[in-house]
């Protein structure tokens, strides 16, 4: 008799139940924080190395070939590889992870940066130059504002993919969201663990997404009302 | 030792190359598992982008679902197609990779088609041709630098995520690296860091040797455009 009624109390394995999240919401958040925070170091620091770069591409003609070849190379280098290359040396922590995100993301954001320093026209650059600005002035004053649009698209598409490489962060542990979906799979195909992982994954890639769209919208007061 | 060293000393072992679920066993699924998931990756994508770039319609579609698989992660993707109908084993990996090598594909066939001049298109209307046989006469080989560009930046994202298949016991080149990480980083260093050398190696000599197939499969007026396919195929995945 109390076989089958333990039977009947199995709670099955359903896609997504509130029980879970109420019963972990500990975990769950400390993940989700985990991977937030892990993704905004990881943009700006990206943003910081990036955007420099895309610049002395700009600058110096010669090297935009070198630098979108060694961005280029570095991308094409599987996720899992860059760990095995870094994590020997940084061990197993958020350098690593940071380290490896940071890697990937900097493709993107110089190749958009790059694109958008060059569909600035050359009558803006040479009235601002008519005008008295320097190489920095004009840098700062005009070509970067100008180039903003395509800086915004290169840090949106880094923040997303970001979001989705940081869960390979499992093979040191150190996944974010990604562990709550491993840990999932672990125990026992736990469907409703690995979907919460997922979803709140996509859910975060996609506020992010939309954050910097709005902060671009106020920083490009100029294109409002434009199509595109 | 420091672990390049190790690294060294673990691939001049030679039963690390032959032993069951050494490193010829894994080269093996690895390369089966991408191909699969290359093949059907292209089965889907490009009929359909064709035919979109065809009627002209769908660019939204395009763009949608490359967004879309950008921010899934591929491990969810890995873990979640085990549980559904495909059940565990090889089909729920190759499926998993293949969704990811549909968006290059995708947007290059149907770039391919669009980039076609409109007034060759109208020329062969003029000739008479129905629409199947414009497409299949006139914009699919003036479409193939693309094809082949998208296919190029497929495959090597698909070798490079392959590696991710060992989180769900799927076998291929990432098991070295995982299982060496299982042994802590002390002892599995240079396990690890050989694992990361296999892996890398691999993606950038396919992507190297589909650039020169590429080539060779294109013909030489079109080989201009071939160029200017390449640069789109790496837009197509960096999304600008």
């Amino acid at each position: 008799m109390s076989f089958r009624l333990s039977y009947r109390a199995d709670p099955g394995n359903p896609w997504f139940t509130w029980q879970y999240v109420r019963d972990n919401s500990d975990t769950v958040l400390a993940a989700l924080r985990d991977h937030t925070t892990l993704t905004l170091r990881a943009v700006l620091i990206a943003t910081l190395i990036a955007v420099p770069l895309a610049v002395v591409a700009y600058w110096f003609r010669p090297l935009t070939g070198p630098i979108l070849a060694l961005t280029g190379v570095l991308y094409t280098v599987p996720s899992l590889a860059l760990f095995a290359f870094i994590a020997p040396y940084l061990g197993i922590g958020v350098a690593t992870v940071l380290s490896v995100v940071v890697l990937y993301a900097l493709l993107v954001i110089v190749r958009n940066t790059v694109a958008g320093l060059n569909q600035v026209p050359a009558e803006v650059r040479e009235a601002a130059e008519g005008m008295g600005y320097g190489r920095w002035g004009r840098l700062l004053r005009v070509e970067l504002p100008l180039a903003l649009p395509g800086i915004l698209t290169g840090l949106r598409l880094a923040t997303v993919s970001t979001v989705a490489l940081i869960t390979v962060g499992v093979v040191i542990g150190r996944g974010g969201l990604g562990q709550i979906i491993f840990a999932g799979f672990n125990n026992n195909f736990y469907k409703a663990q690995i979907m919460t992982g997922t979803l709140l994954c996509v859910l975060l890639a996609l506020v992010l997404d939309l954050l910097l769209v709005g902060v671009g919208r106020l920083l490009t007061p100029w294109l409002r009302g434009r199509v595109g | 030792m420091n672990p390049v060293q190790q690294a060294v000393v673990w691939l001049n072992d030679p039963l690390n190359w032959t032993n069951p679920g050494g490193i010829l066993d894994r080269l093996g699924e690895h390369v089966s598992i991408s191909a699969a998931a290359v093949l059907l990756g292209c089965l889907v994508a490009w009929p359909l982008g064709l035919w979109l770039g065809h009627a002209g319609r769908g660019g939204g579609l395009v763009v949608l679902i490359s967004n879309l698989t950008l921010a899934v992660p591929t491990l969810a993707l890995l873990t979640i197609l085990p549980l559904t109908f495909l059940g565990f084993g090889r089909p729920a990996v190759v499926v998993a990779l293949a969704v990811f090598a549909v968006p290059p594909l995708l947007a290059n066939a149907y770039t391919g088609v669009r980039q076609v001049d409109p007034q060759t298109r109208e020329a062969a209307r003029g000739m008479g041709m129905t629409g199947t046989q414009v497409l299949r006469q006139v914009e699919l080989p003036l479409a193939i630098p693309y094809l082949a560009a998208g296919f190029r930046t497929a495959a090597v994202q698909v070798v490079a995520t392959a590696a991710l298949a060992t989180f769900v016991n799927g076998g291929g080149l990432g098991e070295i690296i995982r299982l060496g990480f299982g042994l802590s980083i002390a002892v599995g260093g240079g396990q690890i860091l050989a694992g990361g050398l296999l892996v890398a190696g691999l993606a950038v000599g396919v992507e190297l040797l589909l650039g020169f197939v590429e080539r060779l499969v294109t013909p030489r007026p079109l080989r201009r455009a071939r160029r200017r396919a390449a640069r789109r195929a790496a837009d197509a995945v960096t999304g600008s």
